[in-house]
């Protein structure tokens, strides 16, 4: 690889990672404001106009406040817990087709970090990952309540990945590949050969699964029983304080943000939006498609948000029996049927 | 038996169907109830610069009244602070001097008179227990503060300003 290549790399990786946090930065003001709208008020309007200095504010406070690790916490598992919780939640946007590639001074610059061939896998593991950052703080912390909010964590992400894997296998069969790059190239335009090109459309079922496991992996209400405060105090992270509980809250929304990336890329056509075969620069093609994805990402979160301060919580035995006793036989359901109409209609 | 009221319903409590089962119908009907607070007009107030009107009863913070010619009514009489459930009032008397006829109207005023705001209750009984007409609960809300020694509020605060004024 030439320098320059390796230059671009490195100011794509900077540019995403700063656009990660940014949204999910913005996301705890977006939630503080939706959750108000929701509920007839106004939400955080002190700072600044509109209150659009809140987030910074929160940030400044959580660096401010005082550090404290409590004597019978393991202080080294104690810091791991939050570091690998943000960690994993800022490494998911490796392998995310951000756009088609962009053609500057003859050089083609692709808008994905890296285009490897299980894409999926990757975002699979990563996803997996997180779960120990949280059951890491929650057992160092040497409390009740943590450690209740840790095992729980990691039962509930065991079980609904189980359910979120099975409903990607269906999605598979169709696409027929495991990169991410690929998946988001065919689903091209918005209709194709007589029907929709987005896979949204040909795995109804799959995508339903798949969302109600993302909020389950990203412990988004009505999935939120780690931290579940009326039961657990704080849940996980519970003795956190400071920049290391801000480590936490911060994940939780930089999960929302990649979660929500790669549903829009696998189910809802990813970079691609209608009539883009009508655009012939292809420069303008590549950058109307960065803003359609953002845009499905941003509604993706809005419906995130908008799910929580709706439904209420799930009771701890409910959320199992929806994970193995629904969401497992119907994403089975789903393969067999996906494998029997792949068999007889093409 | 048969209840008092004759109001008793029997309740009937039937399995869940398969769309209950499903959450889903009701998660949907739960989704678009929340959308239609969406684009509601908030009902907040905000505080500071916004005020919700009082009624016309309201009782806020105290003020020590003048009478026609500006001078002060209250004669240090003590009932007020008697009156007082809280026991947020205390004062000190002193004797009028001669040439301060056109500053207090009775021969005794209150030369110290202070309420302390985080005690008081704002039940009136001052109002109602003194006989010179001389105190009332006609202000605003009480502002907050830092500490606790601003809320006892003298006769700095509580006089009402001079006529001339
Ligand atoms: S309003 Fe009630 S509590 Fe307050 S000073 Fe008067 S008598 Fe005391
Ligand atoms: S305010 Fe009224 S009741 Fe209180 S001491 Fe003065 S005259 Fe007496």
């Amino acid at each position: 690889m030439e320098l320059i290549d390796l230059l671009i790399k490195i100011a794509l990786i900077i540019v995403i990672f700063v656009i990660s946090l940014v949204v999910a930065m913005y996301s705890t003001y977006a939630e503080r404001k939706i959750a108000a709208f929701f509920q007839d008020r106004v939400g955080p309007n002190r700072a600044g106009p509109w209150g659009i200095l809140q987030p910074l504010a929160d940030g400044g406070k959580m660096f401010l406040k005082e550090e404290i690790i409590p004597t019978n916490a393991t202080s080294f598992l104690f810091i791991v817990g939050p570091s690998l919780a943000i960690l994993t939640a800022c490494i998911g946007s490796a392998v995310i087709p951000w756009g088609q590639n962009l053609e500057i001074g003859g050089r083609v610059i692709p808008l994905q970090v890296t285009d490897i061939n299980v894409g999926i896998l990757y975002i699979f593991g990563v996803v997996s990952l997180g779960v120990y950052g949280i059951m890491i703080g929650g057992w160092a912390s040497n409390n009740k309540y943590s450690l209740l909010g840790a095992i729980r964590a990691a039962s509930q992400n065991i079980s609904y990945e189980i359910s979120m894997g099975l409903s990607i296998i269906a999605l598979l069969m169709v696409t027929g590949t495991l990169s991410l790059g690929e998946i988001a190239k065919q689903q091209h335009g918005f209709w194709a050969d007589g029907y929709f090109s987005w896979n949204v459309f040909k795995q109804p079922l799959g995508f339903l699964l798949f969302i109600v496991c993302a909020f389950a992996e990203t412990n988004r209400s009505p999935f939120d029983l780690p931290e579940c405060e009326t039961e657990l105090v704080g849940g996980y992270h519970t003795e956190y304080s400071s920049m290391k509980l801000g480590f936490y809250l911060f994940a939780e929304y930089i999960n929302m943000f990649i979660s929500s990336a790669v549903m829009a890329t696998l189910y809802f056509g990813g970079y691609n939006f209608p009539f883009m075969d009508l655009i012939h620069s292809p420069n303008l093609v590549a950058i109307l498609g960065v803003v359609a994805l953002f845009i499905k990402i941003f509604m993706f979160i809005f419906f995130f948000m908008w799910v929580r301060w709706t439904i209420p919580r799930f009771r701890y035995d409910q959320l199992m029996d929806l994970g193995w006793k629904t969401l497992i036989p119907l994403a089975i359901a789903n393969i067999v049927l996906t494998g029997i109409f792949m068999t007889f209609f093409k | 038996m048969e209840s008092l009221s004759n109001k008793k319903k029997q309740l009937e409590i039937k399995p869940l169907n398969f769309w209950e089962r499903a959450y889903l119908p009701a998660i949907a009907k739960g989704l678009s109830i929340t959308m239609s607070h969406f684009f509601k007009k908030p009902v907040t107030i905000k505080y500071p610069e916004e005020k919700r009107e009082f009624s016309e009863n309201f009782r806020g913070m105290h003020s020590l009244k003048r009478d026609e010619q500006g001078r002060e009514r209250c004669t240090a009489c003590g009932l007020c602070a008697l009156s007082c459930p809280a026991e947020a009032i205390t004062m000190t008397a002193a004797e009028r001097q001669k040439g301060e006829e056109h500053l207090y109207r009775e021969e005794k005023y209150a030369a110290v008179y202070e309420i302390n705001m985080l005690r008081c209750i704002f039940c009136g009984l001052c109002e109602e227990a003194c006989p010179k007409e001389a105190i009332y609960l006609d202000g605003d809300i009480v502002p907050s503060d830092y500490l606790r020694k601003d809320f006892i509020y003298g006769k700095d605060k509580l006089v009402e300003a001079p006529l001339n004024q």
